[in-house]
């Protein structure tokens, strides 16, 4: 049995033009030991997907489908209830460590928190405890820099300690969305490297979520493309990165800058913006900006096709797509 | 922490916050040490030496009954700072802890509390006051929980405000991740987070409170003879006025001068704990 199980989740949103459909059908599965990309511009619900996860949603959000973790369903789970697996067996690291962590409290005493609150550690051993899990995510001289105040860490040293609270309690699902996103790209190296090691040390399972193809491509198994609240493409990173089959995974590789570039090379965008949650298409979420459209795209969300083994596209279109040129 | 950590070095440069510190020691220093030690009793009747003008013996005089008007005036400054103290907890513990909640919980239990306490705003302060008094009796008791009970919407107000600002950040997010539930939440990250505005609110409603005990003494609702309460003795000088205006002078200085105190206090408070205010300068 899976670790997460996720079927056909949909999330509606109460927004000032109305309820807003930003999860349409979401399922994926993830075991234990395993690492999952979870890739798409902004607002196509990844986050969005991630607090779904963690039950942390904002108020008027309303949940179906299914999240089934280690069997037990968190859809509708009482709040109690979730506040037991919360920093305990699931753990999330948020995108930015800049606000992620309370400016009045010293690091020390955040990373212990969830320690005094599912180990029922006591004061002195949960310190010693936080201590030990700073020094792991390589914070130097940790047993005096526990005593250290939000605002005298920089950024990427910020970033270690949200890990180091994420994996207090040694929880089974990681849920990291965005971890690198505020941070210096000779920090971000650093930080997927920590967390790669982190996760094979301690064999939880890992949702890496990210809007940038080059961390997805490094850091995990397999891969989804998300678009418009719906997920457009799945499979192992390998396959994907070697035949993408969805129009808008194409065109999300293709809109990558690339270092070395000829001068004065236009960098490809794919056409049109995001859709406004509140008015997405009934079909397929990409249909009017792919180049590909046709009429059969409009009326229903495209059923998932088998491109290669575990890895599927919803695209109507898939034998034109993937048609030698 | 390392804000109060630099807290000194900054204070010592605000000059309002300086002078709030100054007069509000000098009300604490001077309400201390009439516990122990006045020049004359206040509580003496001299018939003979009444409405005397300041002199040696008497420094600031003597009321219409021959009280000495300097110790009266130190014993007073007890009466203010009980007033204020207690007042001004029962407001911060009920108010702040419904504000909390308020924040905390949302929906129907939010709307209850703000509905409340702007049903309690309807009536203006003083007039609150008078109306608890006048049911409740006068006494100095009754007028101390009727500020007390004034004091509660205002600090529910403030509390909750700045809480739903804390709510809103990250960390709280981070902490709700961590498993906290809103009450963990809410004394962990939440109160420390607005400590500050909170302080400045009390040292504001402190003063506040010195003024309507003034007020409702004056109007004969507050502290009862012979306990001397500035806004009493004010009310004394009231039938002297044009034979003995100093009798009127001095309580008024006073209150005004314990009033501005605090309210500079607070004032300088607010600038030194504002963390956004506290780099750069």
């Amino acid at each position: 049995m899976a670790l997460i199980a996720v079927e056909d989740l949909s999330l509606t949103l109460a927004t000032a033009r109305g309820t807003a459909t930003a999860l349409r059908g979401v399922g994926f599965a993830l075991e234990r030991g395993e690492t999952l990309g979870l890739i798409g511009e902004s607002g196509s619900g990844k986050s969005l997907t991630a607090l779904s996860l963690m039950g942390l949603l904002p108020e008027g959000a309303r949940l179906s489908g299914h999240i089934r973790f280690d069997g037990q369903e968190l859809v509708g789970l009482a709040e109690r209830d979730y506040c037991r697996l919360r920093g305990n067996r699931i753990a999330m690291i948020f995108q930015e460590p800049m606000t992620a962590l309370n400016p009045v409290q010293p690091i020390g005493r955040q990373v212990a928190e969830p320690l005094l609150l599912h180990k029922r550690l006591g004061a002195a051993s949960a310190r010693a405890e936080a201590v030990r899990l700073l020094d792991r995510v390589g914070i130097p001289n940790a047993r005096r820099r526990a005593d250290s105040y939000p605002h005298q860490l920089s950024g990427g040293q910020r970033q270690r300690v949200t890990i180091a609270m994420a994996l207090a309690c040694g929880p089974d699902l990681l849920i990291a969305d965005e971890p690198t996103t505020a941070l210096d790209v000779t920090v971000q190296r650093q930080i997927l490297e920590l967390i790669a090691d982190l996760v094979e040390e301690r064999g939880m399972a890992l949702l890496l979520i990210s809007h940038d193809l080059a961390v997805i491509a490094e850091s995990v198994e397999r891969m989804l493309v998300m678009y418009g609240g719906s997920i457009v493409e799945s499979g192992p990173t390998a396959a994907i990165f070697g035949r993408m089959a969805h129009p808008y995974t194409q065109g999300l590789f293709a809109a990558r800058p690339r270092l070395g570039a000829t001068r004065g090379t236009r960098l490809a965008t794919i056409a049109g913006a995001v859709p406004e949650l509140a008015d997405l298409p009934r079909g397929c979420p990409f249909a009017g900006r792919c180049t590909l459209t046709i009429d059969a795209c409009w009326p229903a969300p495209p059923p998932p096709e088998s491109v290669g083994p575990g890895h599927v596209a919803r695209c109507i279109r898939l034998e034109k797509v993937l048609a030698p040129r | 922490m390392s804000e109060l950590a630099i807290f000194p070095a900054r204070a010592v440069r605000h000059r309002s916050f300086l002078v709030g510190a100054a007069l509000t020691a000098a009300l604490i220093a001077t309400a201390g040490v009439s516990l122990v030690w006045t020049p004359l009793s206040p509580y003496v009747i001299d018939v003979p030496h009444k409405l005397q003008l300041p002199s040696a013996e008497h420094w600031f005089g003597t009321d219409s009954l021959g009280h000495d008007v300097f110790s009266m005036l130190m014993v007073g400054a007890q009466n203010s700072i009980l007033v204020g103290v207690i007042a001004v907890s029962i407001g911060l513990g009920l108010g702040t802890a419904l504000g909390a909640v308020a924040a905390a919980r949302r929906g129907w239990v939010e709307e209850a509390v703000m509905r409340l306490s702007d049903f309690a705003f309807a009536f203006p302060a003083i007039l609150t006051a008078i109306m608890l008094t006048a049911v409740l009796g006068p006494g100095i008791v009754n007028s101390i929980l009727a500020i007390g009970i004034f004091n509660i919407p205002i600090f529910a107000r403030v509390t909750r405000g700045s809480a739903k600002v804390v709510w809103e950040r990250d960390f709280v997010l981070a902490s709700r991740a961590a498993g906290r539930g809103p009450f963990g939440i809410t004394l962990a990250h939440v109160l420390p987070n607005i400590l500050s505005v909170v302080i400045v609110q009390a040292t504001i409603q402190f003063a506040n409170a010195i003024l309507w005990e003034a007020a409702l003494s004056y109007l004969g609702l507050g502290t009862q003879p012979p306990q001397p309460s500035w806004g009493r003795m004010l009310n004394d000088a009231q039938a002297q006025l044009f034979q003995a205006p100093w009798l009127a002078v001095f309580p008024g200085l006073a209150i005004m001068l314990a009033v501005l105190g605090l309210n500079l206090l607070g004032d300088g408070l607010r600038d030194l704990l504002d963390p956004r205010l506290a780099r750069g300068r």
